[in-house]
């Protein structure tokens, strides 16, 4: 299979330009005609949804969640980039662009990253007008913030809700097309399989999640917008529900995934409690911007604090390891996010974690604390203010940053952290890997396209800070309304896909056999056992820091798990019923094969880039990266026993491939 | 340590419910969620059938989790969703009381799961503001003072999860409708369409069963981002313009 990207000709800044100037349209009147399907309301779908409904396409939406605005795109804190240059500090549409294939190391599309680059301007304004409470400055203007270690300062922001905010906007333009009637939005319907009729993505087959009736649903077109896979993992920052099995169902249609081992583990995360722990919390990555990140100098220090004799206070500066500052001089606390989170996993592997597991750092703010408050009292005009009031200057400031952060921390850790050190952890929270897709957004299935996280096409091999946001709005608000055209355009002679074919119900019978097989299992282990045990494997074998051994062993692990789960799963209740756990069962399924592909995959890339590190990949302790080998997309096709890989070499016309330092 | 669950035990939407006791073993550290996990495991375990509860997220944002503890929608703790709920905040030997959300506009499903989407139809009423994908003007041409910006983002923290219509005895839905309405509303853009989204939407509350405002307050109280009653205020002064002033 050869893999067309389908990249519009030109030089890079005038291709999208270009191409939407002189692609194919479809009139209003056949847009009248034709049917959409979109999947997952977040900020992709919600946006894609609403948008394809104003031009006229007949869309129909579904989520499993209750409502529309529940998707996990609600959960961002911290912002979303846009190249505005409102700050005249020198940002460009080129340098976001640069910035994020320099973030991604080199891993990405160039075209697909620049067009990106170009949408994040248009999508400020649209949020605005869509009445979203960005942060303002006295002036009554847009404020910016920093972010991610880039050099400009151009992250939108709303407090450190700013996922909630851009949700509810797409949300609000979405509801607004419910009312019209261009939009019909099936809510606790969970897509179950891809029809496909002579070869075209035709529709889905869903299931009612309050009655257990599925139902057959047909379009001209499908639209995939069902978010990221971090849950294979268990504990992830991901909501519980966020799963991969639309993507899969899709890629046991025929459709390809793309580099599923390309993980971001976000550095700044509350360490894991317990064994009965169910998710994690992420703290905003602005922190990083006045928090230092230390560890003991010696491992005796670490149990002392482990065993809870010790705490941070206690120990001198002297003792103290900075270790971020000691080895990334030049950036410091703020190196990107795959740097920090590895520096963390040695520190604790060398035995000086703070945490009772041993898995934990501390990220302290009592340095930050005493400088603003020092300023402060400056400001003020207090000559030798006491050390008291200097705490109590300085806590206000800190307070004022990152209030609701330090209160989310207090309520799950129960620790000020006013008073004493944050304790943090690296934790699953994007992936960069998703469904293969050429630059229309389509997938090699035609007229099936993957937007946002659900894609892979955009952050490479490690995310930048603000940009899942600014990738999610864009697909959906800017791209795919264009870009579905360019297939559409051709169907227009097509009549109304019926439901009632071979393909249809053969679909439904095969979705009505799993759940029915799985049911029947009638063994004694929950799914969440199951699922924890896998999020283990992939946490152990395919975490943080990778080799060959480890990924072979840990495939293994993963199909003797799949073979358990098949024989020993109990799932309470039917099939015709509202029933979480078999919701459950049928998405860990899916996982424990995405996870073994995961696994393939990793050990296929035998270099190191961003998220993903293999331990024999590197050069002075860090991360190398292979030009020479490895400048492609892995775009595999599933099978049983040996999934086969397709490559999409990866060109880089505009920008010279370099070894990203932060020293 | 060992507490005794009071659980609200409901088949379906027309089945008779009833409290059925449990006893559990936790963790102070643990969520609130994460101790019903250990009741739904070892539920499962026995092959019995697992409390029904509404989660995503976990992290006090989606809106998902709903249940009334101890009689207070989402606990008794301050600006907290039951998701971010920690069992330090109870004792071993408590006994402790989960009902779902009771409220005429969101029936039981199951359990503690109840149906919300009365919400999304207010919403579908005028929660939006017109404007199309790439009608957009410049985000910086119209300046919004900043103080202006924060109110409208105190009424847009809402998320959705009903604890204001659990929580009033009437079962009335204005603080939800009026932080909508204000978030929208208290920014220029917004202005435009403000009179016929208060009409709208105010109608489709009423139509679709909620009950009315007695300004008892409860809901600002119990809602978990602590969002005004002063918003109710707003709108009922809109309201009464609109009805009998043609404006506000």
């Amino acid at each position: 299979m050869k893999l067309e990207a389908n990249v519009p000709e030109g030089e890079l800044a005038e291709k999208w330009k270009k191409y939407r100037g002189s692609m194919n349209l479809v009139a209003p009147n056949n847009k009248r005609r034709l049917d959409v399907i979109v999947v997952g309301t977040g900020l992709a779908g919600a946006a894609a949804a609403a948008t394809l409904g104003e031009l006229g396409y007949n869309v129909k939406c579904f989520t499993f969640h209750d409502s529309p605005r529940r998707a996990h795109s609600i959960a961002a804190q911290g912002g979303i980039n846009a190249a505005k240059n409102y700050q005249n500090d020198g940002d460009s549409i080129y340098r976001l662009f640069y910035d994020t294939i320099k973030g991604g190391d080199y891993r990405s599309r160039e075209a697909n990253v620049y067009r990106l680059a170009e949408c994040s301007t248009e999508i400020i304004d649209q949020a605005v007008a869509q009445g979203v409470p960005f942060a303002r400055e006295y002036g009554g203007l847009l404020a910016n913030r920093s972010f991610g270690g880039v050099q400009v300062s151009r992250t939108f922001y709303a407090r450190g809700q700013t996922g909630q905010q851009l949700l509810l906007g797409a949300y609000s333009a979405l509801s607004r097309q419910i009312a019209k009637g261009q939009v019909k939005m099936y809510n606790r319907h969970e897509m179950l399989d891809l029809v496909k009729v002579d070869g075209k993505a035709r529709g889905i087959i869903t299931r009612n999640l309050l009655t257990g009736k599925l139902d057959r649903h047909a379009a001209h077109s499908v639209v995939l917008a069902t978010g990221g896979y971090g849950n294979v993992f268990y504990l992830s920052t991901n909501a519980m529900g966020s799963n991969v099995s639309a993507a899969w169902r899709s890629v046991k249609e025929g459709a390809l995934f793309a580099n599923p081992c390309y993980t971001q583990i976000h550095p700044t995360c509350i360490p894991v409690s317990g064994e009965y722990q169910s998710k994690l919390t992420l703290m905003s990555e602005s922190l990083r911007n006045d928090g230092r990140v230390w560890v003991p100098k010696t491992v005796e220090d670490a149990q002392a604090i482990q065993r809870g004799e010790k705490r941070a206070e206690d120990l001198p500066e002297e003792d103290r390891d900075y270790y971020l500052e000691r080895r990334y001089p030049a950036f410091g606390n703020l190196v990107p996010r795959d740097v920090a989170s590895r520096a963390a996993k040695v520190a604790s592997d060398e035995g000086k974690g703070v945490v009772k597991t041993g898995l934990g750092v501390y990220l302290d703010f009592a340095a930050a604390i005493e400088r603003y408050g020092k300023s402060e009292a400056f400001a003020a005009g207090i000559h030798n203010p006491s050390s008291e009031k200097i705490r109590e200057l300085g806590e206000a400031v800190v307070k004022s940053k990152y209030g609701n952060l330090f209160q989310m921390y207090e309520k799950i850790t129960g620790e000020n952290p006013y008073k004493t050190a944050m304790k943090i952890y690296p934790a699953v929270h994007y992936t960069m890997g998703g469904l293969w897709v050429d630059y229309n957004l389509q997938t090699n299935v035609p007229g099936l396209f993957a937007l946002g996280e659900a894609n892979f096409s955009d952050h490479g091999a490690n995310r930048l800070g603000a940009s899942a946001l600014m990738q999610g709005l864009a697909d959906g608000y800017f791209v795919i309304p264009y870009t579905i055209g360019t297939f559409l355009a051709n169907e227009i002679r097509t009549p109304k896909i019926s439901n009632d074919s071979p393909e249809f119900h053969d679909a439904e019978q095969r979705v009505k056999n799993r759940l029915d097989q799985l049911l029947a299992i009638g063994g004694n282990q929950s799914v969440e056992s199951f699922h924890r045990r896998l999020g283990k494997i992939m946490w152990d074998y395919c975490g943080m820091s990778r080799n060959a051994e480890g990924l072979k062993k840990g495939r293994e692990l993963i199909r003797a798990l799949r073979k358990e789960f098949y024989e020993d799963v109990y799932i309470p209740g039917s099939a015709d019923e509202f029933n979480p756990e078999l919701e459950k069962a049928a998405r860990v399924a899916d996982f424990l094969e995405l996870g073994e592909l995961f696994a393939v995959d990793a050990l296929d890339r035998g270099e190191s880039c961003g998220g993903h590190f293999r331990e024999e990949s590197t050069e002075n302790g860090e991360a190398k990266r292979n030009d020479a080998e490895y400048t492609y997309v892995s775009a595999w096709e599933w099978d049983d026993n040996n999934p086969v890989l397709h490559k999409e070499e990866l060109t880089f016309e505009n920008v010279e491939l370099k070894t990203r330092s932060y020293k | 340590m060992k507490l005794t669950l009071k659980v609200w035990r409901q088949k379906n939407n027309t089945a008779q419910g009833h409290f059925e006791n449990y006893q559990v073993e936790a963790d102070e550290h643990m969520s609130f969620l994460e101790m019903l996990d250990v009741l739904n495991q070892e539920l499962i375990e026995k092959k019995e059938d697992p409390v029904a509860f509404e989660h995503d997220c976990r992290e006090g944002i989606c809106g998902a989790c709903s249940m009334v503890i101890n009689g207070r929608p989402h606990g008794s703790q301050a600006g907290t969703t039951t998701c971010q709920l920690h069992m330090r905040a109870f004792k071993t030997g408590d006994t402790i009381t989960i009902e779902p959300f009771r409220a005429n506009a969101f029936p039981v499903i199951k359990d503690l799961a109840v149906d919300r989407s009365s919400f999304d139809a207010i919403i579908q009423a005028g929660g939006y503001i017109s404007v199309n994908t790439g009608q957009a003007p410049d985000g910086n041409a119209i300046p919004i003072e900043k103080d202006l910006a924060s109110e409208a983002f105190d009424a847009a923290t809402c998320i959705g999860c009903g604890a204001c219509v659990a929580a009033c005895p009437n079962g009335s839905a204005m603080l939800f409708t009026s932080a909508k309405i204000n978030h929208l509303g208290k920014m220029p853009q917004g202005q435009v369409e403000h009179g016929r989204r208060v009409k709208n939407m105010v109608r489709v509350m009423d139509k679709e069963g909620f009950g009315k405002c007695s300004n008892v307050g409860a809901c600002e109280v119990d809602c978990p981002k602590e969002i005004s009653t002063d918003n109710i205020a707003a709108l009922n002064r809109y309201y009464l313009g609109q009805v009998f002033g043609g404006q506000d």
